[in-house]
């Protein structure tokens, strides 16, 4: 009874710190703009599917790739352990979803080798971040706390998965030692429980409660410092894969009111409907927090930092400051920092600070190609693009401020109908003495 | 297209020349290939001349939206006026606004590659081009960011490159995962932020790598980039740039 109180006691903390964690980004949300509705719900699901359960996008890089695949399948296996555990620490009992049939001897079986194979890979993860030098993990934004952000996590993902093997090996050992039944296929922790061969029974049955206590205590630990960590990729991804943008890559997304506005202008008869639904809007494109949709926040959050954008930028890769992780880790910045002093004191606060130019420079923004390379390369399906073409065009059309070249090539447009100094009446130059029939 | 409307006819396309065809000298000649190929196929088109405009890519991409509206709305109205419904298109940057961008502002048109048909002709047999004369030559493929990732053209320019008869080099980084040429979201018309290295450079080291004789290329920024690149490595002798369209002209 003295094990289950406690027990719910902890679930209770455990609980009401998360509550408060996405109470606090429900309220970030708040700030955010509209973006797309989500629609399409099938197309959704078939994406998350292949994208995060299928991780087709992670295995663009198939060996790291790999290990990170497993690392995934082995937490959805895992989870059904660790649903069990926190029924049976409420309830005093012990595996308790066990019923009779293959199911759960599948389901367990799969867990105990994933527990394994996790451990596995995540040794090497942590061999290759500690002693490897992986240009990946390098950067103007990759602080001495993002190395240690991602280190810790590893590493209680490493003890995650040594409790659980050392509970099940003990498990194992103690049901055969006492002629009990062993519920569930343990085949790794089978062949590891050699190792307790010499214990008595009384360390034994201390070992596994040491274990099963360390395994859900870490559990609750970890729930609760991801979301204050680059780690809470592990709740967000998911969800973004369902959230992706639909659109094509190509794609930009549509400034309505802008529209309405020059159709207005060129055609005031043709579009008197698109007068009255042109609504106030605030400010043009991207400045601050406050001018991202709901999915640029997403993104960010959904962000691991792994820097396979930025590892495949155009732009990055000759040099040039422009790194699309360090968007998404930026706009999590500015949040966590204007944020919440946006939500005390009201919308009309001001820290004299934002987005551009304070965290992100106009340099930045004017290296990007718009490649798309970086939106293609995402594990999760974020798209960083979109959003740095927003804050051009906060910078173009609230500041009329870009570089002397593109003032020019705007110019040309407007007055030549080409981006180049040429008149339009020499359009048809290429058909010149071309020997055939210009219609 | 003025014309062929005062004789009251309807062309199957427009051909959409674009900035780069009108104005680029290097890339005139791709125009004047690819209507060679036209011609020969006898493809029903017309084009706009004096009354085509930029698409408004490079101004949406340079955060101009309402620059790129304007231009947009002009080239509605354009094709409205002569009841357009097909537009084909050389540039990836055209294909990519007209294709995705337009119809949000209620142009809707069935956009054609060149890439795509003119490999259609050749799996129809409808375009036969002679695969001897460029046997043996190795040729690399650089992949435009706006047919490749923007939209999923990797296969037809490839086999056009088989067609002719020439060996198909892949460079290090390619279909989705190809480098860009630099060009792309309006950076054609700036000088590049400060850096190590311009990304033309970076490409055509990519494509010498692979002893390619040839780039070929798809879209009119990227081959300005890689001409550009190859000038800069002093390779013009060694290695030549040419439109997936010119490498079909001079097989015809």
């Amino acid at each position: 009874m003295t094990r289950q109180i406690i027990f719910a006691i902890t679930l209770l903390i455990t609980l009401g710190v998360f509550s408060f964690t996405t109470y606090r980004l429900f309220r970030f949300f708040q700030l955010t703009r509209s973006g797309f509705p989500v629609r399409n719900i099938g197309k959704r699901l078939q994406i998350m599917l292949s994208v995060s359960f299928g991780q087709t996008k992670i295995f663009r890089r198939p060996v790291i790739g790999f290990f990170h695949a497993l690392v995934f399948w082995g937490f959805c296996v895992i989870l059904v352990g660790s649903i069990e555990m926190v029924i049976d620490g409420v309830g005093g009992v012990e595996k308790s979803l066990h019923f009779p049939g293959t199911f759960y001897d599948v389901i367990m079986a799969s867990g105990d080798i994933f527990a394994f194979l996790v451990g596995i890979s995540i040794v090497l993860f942590l061999v290759r971040r500690v002693f490897l030098h992986i240009k990946r993990f390098e950067g103007v934004e990759m602080k001495k706390i993002s190395h240690q952000d991602a280190n810790v996590a590893l590493t209680l993902i490493l003890f995650l998965m040594i409790s659980l093997q050392g509970m099940n090996m003990a498990y194992v050992e103690l049901q055969t030692r006492t002629g009990g039944d062993i519920l569930g296929v343990y085949p790794v922790s089978q062949v590891l429980s050699g190792m307790f061969v010499g214990l008595p029974a009384e360390s034994l049955e201390l070992f596994y409660h040491f274990f099963w206590w360390s395994h859900i205590l870490l559990i609750f630990l970890f729930a609760n410092i991801l979301p204050y960590s680059k780690h809470f990729h592990v709740f967000m991804s998911v969800p973004n894969t369902f959230l992706t943008r639909l659109e094509p890559l190509g794609k930009l997304t549509n400034m309505e009111h802008v529209m309405h506005e020059v159709q207005l202008m060129l055609n005031p008869e043709a579009a008197p409907a698109a007068a009255t639904s042109v609504a106030a809007v605030s400010r043009f494109g991207v400045k601050d927090i406050e001018d991202i949709t709901w999915k640029n926040y997403f993104d960010s959050l959904t962000c691991t930092e792994c820097g396979r954008c930025t590892s495949v930028c155009p732009a990055n890769i000759t040099g040039k400051r422009l790194s699309p992780r360090k968007i998404m880790m930026d706009i999590r910045a500015r949040m966590k920092e204007k944020g919440s002093l946006l939500i005390k004191q009201g919308k009309s606060f001001d820290d004299k600070r934002s987005l551009i130019r304070d965290l992100i420079s106009e340099e930045e923004l004017w290296a990007c190609t718009t490649c798309n390379a970086c939106a293609m390369e995402c594990p999760v399906n974020i798209n960083q693009p979109t959003l740095i073409v927003d804050m051009r065009r906060y910078l173009v059309m609230e500041e009329a401020s870009a570089p002397g070249m593109l003032k020019t090539m705007f110019n040309n447009i407007e007055n030549n109908g080409a981006p180049w100094q040429f008149s339009s009446e020499d359009r048809l130059g290429w058909a010149k003495d071309l020997n055939i029939k210009i219609k | 297209m003025a014309d062929l409307k005062a004789r009251g006819e309807q062309p199957e396309y427009l051909f959409w020349v674009g900035c780069a065809g009108a104005f680029d000298d290097r890339y005139k000649k791709v125009v004047r290939a690819f209507v060679k190929i036209l011609s020969h196929l006898k493809v029903s088109y017309a084009v706009l001349g004096k009354e085509e405009t930029c698409t408004g890519d490079p101004a949406r991409r340079a955060g101009n939206e309402m620059l790129f509206h304007m231009q947009a709305f002009r080239n509605i109205e354009t094709f409205r006026r002569y009841n357009i419904q097909k537009i084909l298109t050389i540039c990836p940057h055209c294909y990519n606004t007209f294709k995705h961008e337009y119809p949000d502002l209620g142009g809707h048109y069935e956009v054609v590659h060149y890439a795509v048909l003119l490999e259609q002709m050749i799996r129809e047999g409808k375009l036969n081009p002679d695969n001897k004369v460029f046997q043996g030559k190795r040729v690399a493929y650089h992949d435009p960011c706006y047919l490749g990732r923007a939209n999923n053209i990797y296969e037809e320019p490839r086999s056009i490159i088989k067609a002719v008869g020439a060996e198909l080099r892949e460079m290090k980084r390619n279909n989705s995962f190809a480098l860009c040429c630099g060009a792309g979201g309006a950076q054609m018309f700036k000088e590049a932020e400060k850096g190590d290295k311009e990304v033309f450079i970076e490409r055509t080291e990519e494509a010498m790598e692979t002893s390619a004789q040839v780039i070929a290329t798809t879209c009119p920024f990227c081959m300005k980039m890689m001409t550009d690149g190859i000038k800069y490595k002093n390779k013009e002798e060694e290695l030549k740039n040419y439109d997936i369209a010119e490498l079909i002209a001079l097989a015809l």
